[in-house]
């Protein structure tokens, strides 16, 4: 079972690093949108600092829903999708292992260069902190997510931006969750206090995959 | 013979063409009833509210347009399971044609919500929580509009979309919690919905139009099933003899 996720991850790894700008030009998307916001609200180190959870995490949303369509889409083209949907494993575990093969390559260089975006906001390094776990952990969740919607839109006109229409509702208690932690923490609630609250949203985390199979076989009907 | 085989013969859209056609007036009929009759209880009867005025009124098209909208939600939840476990054609119908009176509704309760925000709270829109996940509700049923309209494949997009509907339904409830917890920790506007007590005639009147909102919303879905079955079942037989059948009546 671990087998062949852990092949699925090596093979979707190998094929994003063959094409590196795919995943620089994500993250620089990421940078980019943070940092248009100071221009647009102005430099005051008050504002900012209780803007930055939300546009950290908005940006975050909108750099992940960026890498999505690919997720299925090239495998698709080439025919890998309909071997992977044969072979005698449970699509499941397959789109288990490609869900997380696109964490490590869209949500975690975000959780690395969020703290260093979240300076340019003045954030303290408490909140900081915070924010990097609170990025790293809540990724996933959107990898999941994003997944049964990238697998509803395969191969469908304009995918991309209905895709975001799908997909951006549901995201909403991760970005109320992830950007209330690092909002607390700046305002001196203590943002451990969510924790809890995000651990029914990944009890949640296992049933995607199957959700996401489910769609897939729709698509390759 | 028994009402259980009546029931899945109506399955059919050939059997169920016919039956919604005669339905439809007399769900019609009634929703006119019940509408006049809770218009009249709500507009005419019931007491000026001591807080509100005349302005709380609205309430009798804002609550049941709300009630409805999370209803039918959960109506299409219901068919896209039946149709993905048993692979039947008329509830992916049945949930596309439901689907544009839940948005209608979701819209019409924001709306009339803001009108009724205005004078009483002095806003057209507050971030309370219930507004909130109302305006993701209609991003919902927009999203599986957006989605069954883009794949050409009937059978492809009535798959997709109801497993979009499961997906959307067992996310609901989190999506209210966490705006409802969200809500909590930005202590934003303290609006409070809950009335303190509520007048029995401006209950029945908002029962009556529940249930007036309930049959118009049977009716349009049955109306709008009918021309989704005509379309999708134009090569088979029974549409062209009932095409035939309508023409006939044209000419007569």
């Amino acid at each position: 079972m671990f087998r062949i996720i852990a092949a699925v991850i090596g093979r979707d790894l190998k094929l994003a690093m063959r094409r590196q700008a795919d995943i620089v030009s994500a993250l620089f998307f990421f940078i980019i949108v943070v940092s248009l916001f100071p221009l647009g609200v102005g430099p005051e180190p008050d504002l900012l600092r209780k803007l930055a959870p939300g546009v950290l995490w908005v940006a975050a949303l909108l750099a992940t829903m960026l890498s999505l369509p690919r997720l299925f889409a090239d495998d698709h083209r080439d025919g890998t999708l309909e071997q992977l949907a044969l072979a005698p494993h449970p699509l499941g575990l397959v789109v288990t292992g490609k869900v997380i093969a696109h964490w490590l390559v869209s949500g975690l260089p975000l959780a690395l260069i969020a703290p260093v975006l979240g300076v340019q906001f003045d954030l303290s390094a408490d909140a900081l902190i915070v924010l990097t776990f609170a990025i790293l952990l809540g990724t996933p969740a959107l990898s999941g997510i994003g997944a049964i919607g990238a697998a509803l839109t395969l191969g469908l006109r304009g995918g991309g931006v209905l895709l975001s229409l799908l997909v951006l509702p549901l995201y909403i208690p991760v970005l109320i969750f992830g950007a209330g932690a690092v909002d607390a923490t700046v305002t001196g609630l203590g943002g451990r206090s969510s924790f809890p609250a995000r651990r029914h949203h990944f009890c949640l985390t296992r049933l995607r995959p199957w959700a996401s199979a489910a769609a897939l076989k729709i698509a390759l009907e | 013979m028994t009402d259980r085989f009546n029931l899945y013969r109506f399955a059919s859209p050939a059997t169920f063409y016919p039956l919604a056609g005669t339905l439809i007036p007399y769900f019609a009929a009634v929703s006119v009833v019940f509408g006049l009759a809770g218009l009249w209880l709500g507009m005419l009867v019931a007491p000026t509210d001591f807080q509100q005025g005349e302005g709380y009124r609205i309430i009798f098209i804002h609550v049941p347009a709300s009630w409805m909208s999370m209803f039918i939600y959960l109506v299409m939840a219901f068919w896209a399971a039946i149709g993905l476990a048993f692979n039947t054609r008329l509830s992916g119908m049945m949930a596309q044609a439901l689907a544009p009176t839940g948005a209608l509704m979701a819209f019409l309760s924001l709306w009339t919500g803001a009108l009724w925000g205005k004078p009483m709270w002095g806003a057209w829109w507050v971030w309370d929580a219930r507004l909130t996940s109302e305006l993701i509700l209609l991003f919902l049923y927009i999203g599986y509009m957006a989605l069954t309209a883009a794949i050409d494949d009937p059978k492809r997009a009535d798959k997709a979309g109801g497993l979009l509907l499961l997906v959307g339904v067992v996310n609901i409830p989190i999506i209210y919690f966490s705006v409802k917890w969200w809500n909590t920790l930005h202590q934003g506007s303290s609006v409070n919905l809950t009335k303190s007590s509520m007048a029995e005639t401006m209950l029945w009147g908002m029962l009556l139009m529940a249930m007036c909102f309930w049959m118009y919303s049977i009716a349009v879905a049955f109306m709008r099933v009918r021309t989704i079955m005509l379309e999708r079942e134009r090569h088979t037989d029974w549409v062209k003899a009932e095409l035939a059948k309508a023409g006939n009546g044209g000419e007569q």
